[in-house]
C-alpha cells in the first residue's frame, strides 16, 4: 500500500491555489502610461479639462486608452495607458510642450491587474531595469571632502568664539582632517582650558604647543551615516522633481546611495537635477577695512568683488523656492528660509542694510589632475547674484537679477529639491534603452521555453509515467517561483530568468534521485509499491543535503552581489526551495493519486 | 573507476594549465571588474566604423575600442578608464548630431567599483567553499571535506582556467555563474558521498576501493541524467539567451561537465587516497539523523 497522510494532500492543494491565484496577475502585464495631475493645490480636473487633454493627446495619433468616464464630476489623475515604451515618451513629450504648466505630466505603470486579484494584493512581478529599460546610477559621498569642509566651518566657528573671547592664536591650520592650533608660550593655558571646555570633538594638546582637534572613529561614522541620510531625502526629493513612477532611491552599504529610474532614456537631463552637488552660500561682501584673510575674491560681471569669508547660511535652509518675475518683468527666484536659516538671516542683515550680498553658487566637479592620473574633485564658486540688501531680511526674500526664466527655474528646482549634505560622486552609471528590454524579455522567454520543453520531452522519454509526473511537477514549480516573486515583490531581471532556466533543469535532479532509486530497489527484487516507497524514503535526505548547499551558495551570492547577480541569487534560492516542496511532495502525492488503489501492481512504466 | 590514474594525471595537467594561464594571460575582465565606459547602439542603416571613430576620436584619446556587436548595425564602444562620469554622455550627444541611431545600453563604471567587485568575486569564491567544507565535515566527515573541497578548487580552476586561454570575456554574470558551479558541482559530490556512506554501513568488511567503485556505479546513472537536463536548459540559453547571457552559459556549461567528471574521478581519487574506511563512517551515538534504513 501507497500511504500518504491527509494533512499533507491539504497543504499541497493549499500552496498550488495560493501559488496559482498569486502567479496569475503576470498574465496581466501593467501598460506604460502617461499621468496628468494638477498642481496639488489645484484639485481635481475638471470633465472638460479632461476632455480637451484627451483631445490633446488624440492629435499625436499614437493609439492610446484612457481612464475618462461619463459620470465622473472630475479626476485626481487622468491615466493614458499606450501600447509601449517609446509611445509613451512620445506622448508625454507631446503634452509637456502643449499643456499649461499647472499641469503635471509623469510617467507612469497603469495596473491591469483584475480588481478581484488586486483586492487580495496579488500583483505582477516588478521588472528590473535590463528588461524594462532605465537608468541606475550609484553615488558615493565623498568622505574627504565632506570632513575637510566640516573641518573648515568648524575651525572658523572656533577662531570666531576666541576672538571674542581674546584668546590670541599664532596659527592654525587643517592637515590629514585633524585642525592644528599653535600659540605663544603664555596662552597655552588659557587656550588649553578654552578648548577643553568647549570642544565637542577629539581634542588633545601636544608638548610641541600645539593642539589638535579631530574627529574619532564613531564621530567620523556619524557624520557620514548623517550625511548619507540626509543626502538620501534630498535625492529623493529630486528624482520625485523627475515625475517618473516607481522610481528606486535606496541606501547601498556605508556611503553610496544607489537610484533607479525606470523608462528613463535621457541620463544627462537626469544627472542634471540628481546629480548636481549644487550649493549656494549667502554672504556678505567685504567692507574695505576687513582683513583680506577673512575674505574671498570673485569675478561678477567684470568686475572684482571681495566676499568675507564668513558664511550667513547656506542652501540647505531652504525651506522652498519658487521662480516670479519682478516689477520690470525679469525672472527672480522667491525664497522661503527655515527657522534656523530665517534668524541666521535676520542676524546678518539688520545691520547691514545698504551692504551687499551675494549669493554663490557651489558646483562640485571633477577634473583629471595635470600632474598624475588622479581624479580631483573641486569646488566651483561663482556669484550668481550681487544684491544690496534693501531691509533686514528674514524667512522670506527673493534673488533678482538672474540671467533667463530658465535659469531661474533651474535654480529655484534645484533649491526647493534642497541641498545635498555632502557631496556625491557618480561611482557607476548604465542605462538600458527600451528596445534592448523588449529584446531581453524576448529572448529570455524563448530560452526559459526552449529549455523547459526539452526538459519536459527528454523526462518523458527516460522515465515515461513518471517523467509525466515530474513534468507537472516543474510546471507547478514556475508557477510557484513567480507566485513568491510576486508576493515578496522581488525583481526579475534576466539573469534571474537565467536562473529560473538553471532551476528547471536542477529541479529535475530531485526527481532523477528518486526515480533511479526506484529503480534500483527494483532491480534489488522489491515490489513495485515498496520500491516507491523506499525510493522517496531514502532519496530524501540526500536531496534535502543536496538542495541545501545550493541554496548556501545562492545566499552567499546575494550578499556579495548587486543588481544583477541579486536578481540570479533570489529566483535561484526560491528556485531551489519550491523544487524541493514540488519534486518531494507533490510528486509522491501524483503517484500516489493513480497507485493508491493498485494492490497487486506487477511492473511500474518508469 | 578504471582509468583513474589517468584520469589523476588529465586532472593535475588540467589544473596545472589553468594556473599558468590565469597567472601569465589573465581574465579578460569585464568593464564590472575593469570600471569604465561601454556604450551599445543600433544604426539606422549598416555602420562605418571608421566615420564612428572619426567622431569619437574628436573627444577622445585614442584608447577606445569600436567594434560590430552581432550585425552590422549593432556598434559597441568600449572606453577604458573613464574617470570623468559625463563621458558617456558627452560621446552619445557627438554621435547623435552624426548619425542616426537607438541607444541600447551605456554603462559606466568607476573604478573603485571594479576594484570592490573583483575583491568581492574572489572574497565570495573563497567563502563558498569555506562554508562548503564546514557544511560537509559536519554531515558527513573530515576527508569526505577535504574531498569535496579539492573537487572544488579543480572545478573553479579549470572553468576560470577556460576563461582565461580562450579569452572570453569575464564579467559579474559570469562570476555569478561560477559560484553556482561551485553550488553544483558539490550537489553532485555530495550525492556520490552519500551514496558512499550509505554502502560503507551496510558492508563493512569490503575492500574501500571496491564499495567507492559500486557506490559511483550506482550514481553514474543519476549523475549523467542530471548533468544532461542541467546541459539541455544551458544550450538553450546559450543559443536564446543573447550575448548577455552567453559567457553566463559557457561557464556553466564548462562547470557543469568538469563537475560531473570531478565528482566521479576527483572526489573518489582523492577518497582512496586518504585511505577512507568504514570506522570514519561509523555512526557515532551522538548523531541523531536518519539514514531511512531499516
Amino acid at each position: 500500500m501507497l500511504r500518504f497522510q491527509l494533512w499533507k494532500i491539504v497543504i499541497i492543494l493549499f500552496v498550488i491555489t495560493i501559488g496559482i491565484t498569486y502567479a496569475l496577475p503576470n498574465f496581466y502585464p501593467p501598460s506604460p502610461a502617461v499621468q496628468i495631475t494638477l498642481d496639488s493645490s489645484l484639485g481635481k480636473i475638471s470633465p472638460n479639462i479632461a476632455k480637451r487633454i484627451e483631445q490633446l493627446a488624440t492629435e499625436t495619433e499614437i493609439s492610446f486608452s484612457s481612464n475618462l468616464s461619463e459620470e465622473l464630476d472630475g479626476y485626481e489623475s487622468i491615466l493614458f495607458k499606450s501600447e509601449n515604451y517609446q509611445d509613451q515618451i512620445k506622448l508625454k513629450e507631446y503634452l509637456e510642450q502643449n499643456l499649461e504648466r499647472e499641469f503635471v505630466i509623469a510617467l507612469n505603470l497603469a495596473p491591469n491587474t483584475p480588481a478581484w486579484l488586486s483586492d487580495i494584493q496579488a500583483s505582477p512581478m516588478k521588472l528590473g531595469l535590463d528588461l524594462r529599460g532605465g537608468v541606475h546610477f550609484l553615488m558615493e559621498v565623498d568622505s574627504e571632502l565632506l570632513i575637510s569642509t566640516r573641518l573648515e566651518s568648524y575651525l572658523a566657528d572656533i577662531k570666531r568664539k576666541l576672538r571674542e573671547e581674546r584668546i590670541g592664536i599664532s596659527r592654525s591650520e587643517i592637515v590629514d582632517n585633524r585642525i592644528i592650533f599653535s600659540t605663544r608660550t603664555d596662552a597655552t593655558d588659557q587656550l588649553d582650558d578654552y578648548l577643553k571646555s568647549n570642544i565637542d570633538l577629539e581634542y588633545r594638546k601636544q608638548d610641541n604647543n600645539q593642539f589638535i582637534v579631530e574627529y574619532n572613529e564613531q564621530g567620523l561614522d556619524d557624520l557620514i551615516d548623517y550625511a548619507v541620510s540626509q543626502n538620501l531625502v534630498t535625492l529623493r526629493n529630486r528624482v520625485n522633481e523627475l515625475g517618473i513612477s516607481e522610481p528606486v532611491v535606496v541606501r547601498q552599504g556605508k556611503n553610496r546611495i544607489s537610484v533607479q529610474l525606470p523608462g528613463v532614456q535621457d541620463t544627462a537631463e537626469a544627472k542634471k537635477i540628481i546629480g548636481k552637488t549644487a550649493n549656494l552660500e549667502f554672504r556678505l561682501e567685504a567692507e574695505s577695512n576687513s582683513l583680506l584673510s577673512r575674505t574671498d575674491q570673485f569675478d561678477f560681471s567684470g568686475q572684482r568683488v571681495r566676499l568675507l569669508k564668513q558664511v550667513i547660511i547656506t542652501g540647505d535652509k531652504v525651506a522652498d523656492a519658487s521662480v516670479g518675475y519682478d516689477e520690470s518683468g525679469f525672472p527672480q527666484v522667491n525664497i522661503s528660509l527655515d527657522g534656523e536659516g530665517g534668524t541666521k538671516m535676520h542676524r546678518s542683515t539688520r545691520n547691514n542694510v545698504g551692504r551687499k550680498m551675494a549669493v554663490i553658487f557651489v558646483e562640485r566637479k571633477i577634473r583629471t589632475s595635470n600632474s598624475s592620473d588622479e581624479i580631483e574633485s573641486y569646488f566651483d564658486k561663482r556669484i550668481i547674484s550681487l544684491a544690496t540688501i534693501q531691509s533686514a531680511l528674514a524667512n522670506q526674500f527673493r534673488i533678482t537679477g538672474l540671467d533667463s526664466p530658465n535659469a531661474a527655474s533651474e535654480l529655484a528646482l534645484l533649491l526647493r529639491a534642497g541641498a545635498l549634505a555632502a557631496p556625491m560622486n557618480f561611482v557607476e552609471e548604465g542605462t538600458v534603452g527600451p528596445s534592448l528590454g523588449a529584446d531581453n524579455i524576448r529572448v529570455g522567454v524563448q530560452s526559459l521555453v526552449l529549455g523547459l520543453s526539452l526538459v519536459l520531452m527528454f523526462m518523458i522519454f527516460y522515465y515515461k509515467v513518471f517523467g509525466i509526473i515530474a513534468n507537472i511537477a516543474v510546471a507547478l514549480n514556475i508557477v510557484l517561483i513567480s507566485a513568491i516573486m510576486s508576493i515578496l515583490s522581488a525583481t526579475l531581471t534576466l539573469p534571474g530568468i537565467a536562473g529560473i532556466v538553471l532551476t528547471i533543469g536542477m529541479a529535475v535532479d530531485a526527481n532523477v534521485l528518486i526515480f533511479s532509486r526506484i529503480k534500483e530497489e527494483l532491480k534489488n527484487r522489491l515490489k513495485p509499491l515498496d520500491a516507491i516507497n523506499a525510493g522517496y524514503d531514502r532519496a530524501y535526505i540526500t536531496i534535502v543535503d543536496a538542495n541545501l548547499t545550493t541554496l548556501i551558495v545562492a545566499l552567499i551570492l546575494y550578499t556579495i552581489g548587486t543588481g544583477p547577480v541579486q536578481g540570479f541569487a533570489i529566483t535561484l534560492s526560491v528556485g531551489i526551495l519550491t523544487s524541493m516542496f514540488t519534486a518531494i511532495l507533490v510528486t509522491r502525492f501524483l503517484v500516489w493519486l493513480i497507485y493508491r488503489n493498485r494492490k497487486h501492481l506487477e511492473t511500474l512504466w518508469i | 573507476m578504471g582509468p583513474r590514474k589517468i584520469a589523476s594525471w588529465l586532472s593535475i595537467a588540467l589544473v596545472v594549465l589553468s594556473i599558468f594561464s590565469l597567472t601569465f594571460k589573465g581574465l579578460n575582465a569585464g568593464l564590472d571588474f575593469t570600471g569604465g565606459t561601454l556604450i551599445e547602439i543600433k544604426m539606422s542603416q549598416s555602420a562605418n566604423l571608421e566615420e564612428i571613430r572619426e567622431v569619437l576620436g574628436s573627444k577622445l584619446e585614442d584608447d577606445f575600442q569600436v567594434s560590430y556587436f552581432g550585425s552590422e548595425q549593432d556598434v559597441l564602444i568600449k572606453i577604458p578608464g573613464g574617470s570623468e562620469n559625463n563621458l558617456s554622455d558627452e560621446i552619445v550627444s557627438a554621435l547623435k548630431n552624426s548619425f542616426e541611431f537607438d541607444l541600447r545600453r551605456k554603462d559606466f563604471i568607476g573604478p573603485q567599483i571594479g576594484e570592490e567587485l573583483r575583491d568581492q568575486g574572489g572574497l565570495g569564491i573563497l567563502a563558498a567553499m569555506l562554508v562548503m567544507m564546514v557544511y560537509i565535515m559536519f554531515r558527513f566527515q573530515f576527508k569526505f571535506a577535504i574531498g569535496a573541497l579539492l573537487a572544488l578548487i579543480h572545478d573553479v580552476l579549470i572553468v576560470l582556467g577556460i576563461f582565461s586561454i580562450f579569452y572570453i570575456g569575464f564579467n559579474l554574470t559570469v562570476l555569478a555563474a561560477v559560484l553556482a558551479v561551485i553550488g553544483y558541482s558539490l550537489n553532485d559530490t555530495i550525492v556520490v558521498s552519500d551514496r558512499i556512506r550509505e554502502n560503507y554501513r551496510r558492508k563493512r568488511k569490503s575492500d574501500n576501493v571496491d564499495v567507492i567503485n559500486r557506490s559511483l556505479n550506482q550514481m553514474l546513472g543519476r549523475t549523467l541524467i542530471t548533468s544532461l537536463t542541467t546541459l539541455l536548459v544551458l544550450f538553450a540559453l546559450l543559443i536564446l539567451g543573447g550575448d548577455f547571457i552567453q559567457n553566463f552559459a559557457i561557464a556553466l556549461i564548462c562547470g557543469v561537465i568538469v563537475g560531473t567528471y570531478s565528482s566521479i574521478y576527483v572526489l573518489c581519487n582523492n577518497l582512496i587516497l586518504m585511505n577512507l574506511n568504514f570506522e570514519d563512517l561509523a555512526i557515532k551515538k551522538s548523531e541523531t539523523y536518519d539514514d531511512g534504513m531499516p
